[in-house]
């Protein structure tokens, strides 16, 4: 089958893999570019694990076509933090035990930090929407919420 | 509201209750600390069986029935072989022991259930060929071209229809479409004190029919395994169970492997709630790695998560109590149905819990149970959450309400009235301690602005329990009601020496081994009734022995223990 | 197998569709059919679609192709919009679906579909077609050619527009209903009613019970009361894992007296 080169930024990388026909970007980022951290959980846009961004907004990797990424920037919760150093959003869920199982949690992580990117003083009620395409199904979302507004209140160490 | 803070405390440590009984110079509790694993969390590395990557990895799905309830006349896998990119179709033929060994394995019953089935299908979605292919989407399409010939039967999905004489039998071994309890019973039997001749007693009777659907686990991450082969003529096998070693025991059942050629990976689990203990998935991914050479992956798409994995599963009770004016409940009787769907799973199990947590908290002195594990041609249940008590907790609060209604009683009054207190016999016949209910009603009232009366104010589960309400009954009813014959106590057979066929392979419990169940007429009661027990009579000595000696000994010797895991067993 | 062909401009994609092509345009809902192996065997593209396209030309409110539910919310002059793009989804999806892409999806989807519907919109073929109202999508959503854009008035007043969407989940959940309602007045009188309902049919449709019950009166809870009374007429709700129809047909008229008492205190 005709195999289609891609090209693209992957968290500030320049990045180069052949996409099948029909292949999502969820499936193309896990087993072609070898980031692990988009999870799969639907196929359909339900559950928000496969959350990316591309250019800055977030897409559901699952239902983004991966040939469509050629040029494109895009982001995953592997991109989060720098080296060593973490997010302020990461420290902020494993001080809030934001994180139970952990499947959610870097979809999840990505929808909040495209959040703060826009808007830095979300208020809880914009965090509450902001996170409502990702399903958590064990952590509870109360302690995600928390977690969110600690950085975004500034009483999360950066 | 509290929780709803950013940094409040999101519980409220109640340091007035059981003070005395209890160190509070705590090191952990009520003071935060991060999880071991959550780095790996926030990071996106912490390593789920997806998280593995292979080369040449291929992808298993299943040809599965589009019908309730069907006999196959032939599985056509010929054009699936054909389909671009698919590598070997799989049928029941190909499987070592095709039967999914869960339940020998944890003692608890006959093992019923194809991995991939051959003769008869009893749910829809029931897998009849594994095709391995290239990619997801090969092996997606062809296993829509494995050609099934069908009889359609006719199928039952409610359980009182599936007990009833003449419904579709759902498993040949269990032509009633019951379960039969420990070799004997077509149900789990719980006899306390004497139920009907306290109803007579009782000034009133209320009646309850309860119930609730089958519900999905739904975890984020859906259920799969990845095996691969590994040097010194291992298999290795990442997966998704929540039960690693029943998945290992089950995999080495089902392709009879020394469990030491299996190298198990798990503990990394995208979300369980009971759903990922079935393993499913481990014996036919190490086996398309057996026949293949190659990586395998068998994981379920989000559809077949929510049609074919095994949900907690439906229950439906019948509560009748007998209550005094004054709110006392002197009398509790239930009929239950539990809807363990086309196989056993661990309904049966599920059961046993759910008999033992029978009547609810609360101290009643006549207890009655018959509770069913039915057949149905729905989706396989299995473990969620507490299963096995949930239904029945529903049920019995609900109920609980109800009561309180009928005697115009505030509800919260009731449950500190009738709550267990320490010292207390339940109706399985252990004592209750550490009991906390009328303290935790107590707090609901105060938190919800409810006045309670004084008196039920300064009550506490400490005192006022045990002696006559720590009694055995001095007479319990009992039956042989629902007695089949035909039935050995197979699986328990094994652990007290016995009558049961030891060490036999599982496929020597196949359908086709088992008898026909029969019912002998319900033979009649010869004890005659006593007056219920009065809840508080002051001077009933408890008695030295337990006084169940009207129901029959048990034909092998032993003393019982209870398991966790299956319920009353002989040591 | 899926393929997937790739053009710069619509008159090129235009050009490539067949019976055997689908149009990918924000994905959610095609996307979803390729991988559970159900999608068309061609799948067609944009190279660049342009996720806020729009204009206007006096009061006529021109959305193309490519504007997504975050693009509409992006847009002052479509505020009265924001309402029902805001409830399509969840963030994400509203980064992708489009528009015009809703007008395709099917139930228990096409939340933004009823408002369009409600509001009269047209939709404008690729090339020389003239614009034909969204009911001709709906009457047989397979043999509509690409669409460039969908057109509408905007209401002279934006109070004229209300919408409801009933979800059992909350901020994002599937519509139990949506409801959308135009209610154009001239001295206090209701003159062009249009009441559609979103997941009560294989399609958006029109209460014709509700729409007669409103015409010529002013919205008041006499009025109200008679729309609510008649509103299932027109309608034919569904059974599936979020309501039955029974429970559909029931609160149907329970919820457009809602929508329409808010609309009335404005």
């Amino acid at each position: 089958m005709a195999r289609t080169p891609v090209t693209f930024n992957l968290n500030g990388s320049p990045k180069a893999a052949f996409a099948n026909p029909g292949q999502n970007l969820l499936d193309f980022l896990r087993r072609d570019v070898g980031d692990l951290t988009p999870k799969f959980g639907c196929g359909q846009g339900t559950c928000g694990a496969c959350t990316v961004t591309i250019n800055g907004q977030t897409q559901l990797a699952c239902l983004v076509l991966a040939e469509a990424v050629n040029g494109q920037d895009v982001r995953t919760a592997g991109g989060l933090g720098q080296g060593a150093t973490l997010d302020p959003l990461q420290e902020s869920f494993m001080d809030h035990f934001a994180a139970q199982c952990g499947y959610c949690t870097p979809g999840m992580l990505v929808s909040a930090r495209a959040l703060l990117d826009q808007n830095p003083r979300p208020t809880r009620d914009e965090v509450i929407e902001a996170i409502s395409g990702n399903l958590c199904r064990c952590t509870g979302y109360e302690p995600i919420i928390t977690a969110i507004l600690a950085v975004a209140e500034g009483r999360e160490r950066a | 509201m509290k929780n709803m803070t950013t940094d409040g405390p999101m519980v409220e440590f109640r340091k007035d209750l059981f003070a005395d009984e209890r160190d509070d110079n705590l090191n952990e509790v009520g003071k935060p600390t991060r999880r071991q694993d959550i780095r790996g969390h926030v990071t996106g590395r912490s390593p789920f069986f997806d998280d593995h990557l292979f080369n040449g990895l291929l992808h298993m799905r299943c040809a599965r029935s589009p019908h309730h309830h069907a006999r196959i006349r032939r599985v056509d896998t010929t054009a699936a072989e054909r389909m671009p990119g698919v590598v070997r179709v799989l049928t029941g033929r190909d499987v070592p022991v095709n039967l999914n060994t869960l339940l020998s394995l944890l003692d608890f019953g006959l093992d019923d259930e194809p991995i991939l089935s051959e003769t008869k299908v009893a749910y829809k979605g029931e897998p009849v060929a594994a095709v391995i292919a290239e990619t997801e989407a090969e092996a997606r399409a062809a296993a829509a071209a494995v050609h099934v010939d069908w009889e359609v039967l006719p199928h039952v999905l409610d359980v009182e229809e599936a007990v009833k004489p003449g419904a579709p039998a759902v498993l040949d071994i269990y032509p009633n479409n019951k379960f039969v309890y420990h070799g004997k019973y077509d149900h789990q039997k719980l006899r306390f004190g004497d139920v009907d001749a306290a109803f007579k007693t009782a000034d009133h009777i209320v009646e309850g029919r309860y119930q609730m659907s089958p519900i999905e686990q739904a975890p984020i991450e859906t259920c799969g395994a990845i095996a691969a082969p590994e040097q010194n003529d291992r298999y290795v096998c990442y997966t998704s169970t929540q039960a690693l070693f029943f998945s290992l025991g089950t995999a080495a059942k089902v392709l009879t492997l020394p469990s030491s050629r299996l190298h198990f990976i798990g503990g990394t689990v995208g979300g369980g709630f009971g759903g990922k203990v079935d393993s499913i998935h481990e014996p036919l991914a190490i086996l398309g790695t057996m026949l293949t050479g190659r990586p395998v992956k068998y994981a379920w798409d989000r559809a077949e998560e929510m049609q074919v994995g095994a949900p907690r599963g439906a229950e439906r009770w019948y509560i009748t109590d007998g209550v005094m004016a004054d709110g006392r409940i002197v009398a509790r009787k239930f009929t239950g149905y539990f809807d363990a769907g086309a196989y056993t799973r661990l309904s049966s199990y599920a059961i046993i819990k759910g008999v033992g947590h029978l009547p609810g908290p609360y101290t009643i002195p006549n207890v009655y149970a018959d509770v069913y594990c039915v057949y149905t041609n729905r989706t396989p249940a299995t473990a969620m959450r507490g299963f096995g008590i949930t239904g029945v907790d529903f049920s019995i609060e609900a109920h609980m309400d109800k009561v309180a209604e009928t005697v115009g009683m505030n509800p919260i009054e009731l449950r500190i009235l009738n709550a267990y207190r320490d010292g207390d016999m339940k109706a399985h016949r252990r004592e209750a301690k550490n009991c906390a209910l009328i303290e935790c009603a107590q707090v609901v009232a105060e938190k919800a602005g409810v006045t309670i009366s004084p008196a039920l104010k300064a009550a506490n589960s400490l005192t006022g329990g045990g002696g006559d309400r720590g009694a055995l009954p001095v007479f319990t009813a009992t039956d042989s009601e629902g007695r089949v014959e035909g039935f050995t106590a197979t699986s328990y057979a094994k652990k007290g020496g016995g009558s049961g066929p030891e060490n036999l392979p599982p496929v020597a419990l196949r359908p086709t081994a088992a008898q026909p169940a029969t019912r002998p007429a319900p033979q009649p009661r010869v004890e005659t009734a006593r007056p219920a027990p009065q809840a508080a009579a002051p001077d009933n000595p408890r008695p030295s022995e337990p006084a169940d000696q009207t129901q029959k000994k048990p034909a092998r010797s032993g003393a019982m223990r209870f398991s966790s895991l299956s319920g009353f067993r002989r040591r | 197998m899926t393929t997937v062909e790739t053009y710069a401009t619509l008159d090129d994609a235009a050009r490539a569709m067949g019976s055997d092509a689908a149009y990918l345009a924000g994905g959610t809902l095609l996307m979803r059919a390729v991988n559970e192996g159900n999608a068309p065997d061609r799948l067609v593209r944009l190279n660049n679609p342009n996720p806020k396209e729009f204009r206007s030309s006096g009061d006529k409110l021109i959305l193309g192709a490519g504007l997504t539910m975050a693009g509409v919310l992006s847009l002052r002059e479509l505020d009265f919009l924001h309402p029902v793009a805001r409830v399509i989804g969840g963030p994400q999806i509203r980064n992708m679906a489009t528009v015009v892409g809703n007008l395709f999806a099917e139930h228990p989807y096409g939340d933004f579909a009823t408002a369009l519907l409600a509001l009269g919109a047209q939709v404008v073929p690729v090339g020389q077609g003239s614009p034909r109202p969204v009911e001709d999508i709906f009457r047989d959503r397979s043999r509509v050619g690409l669409i460039s854009s969908v057109e509408f008035h905007r209401p002279r007043d934006p109070r004229a527009f209300g919408f409801l969407k009933v979800s059992r989940v909350k901020p994002k959940g599937v519509s139990v209903l949506s409801i959308a309602a135009l209610l154009p007045r001239e001295g206090g009188r209701i003159r062009g009613a249009r009441i559609a309902f979103g997941a009560m049919g294989a399609t958006p449709l029109r209460s014709a019970g509700a729409e007669r019950a409103l015409e010529g009166q002013s919205l008041d809870a006499t009025s109200i009361d008679r729309a609510a009374a008649a509103a299932i007429e027109g309608l034919d709700p569904p059974t599936d894992q979020i309501a039955s129809a029974w429970y559909r047909r029931e609160v149907a008229g329970v919820h457009l007296k809602r929508l329409l008492t808010g609309m009335e205190r404005i």
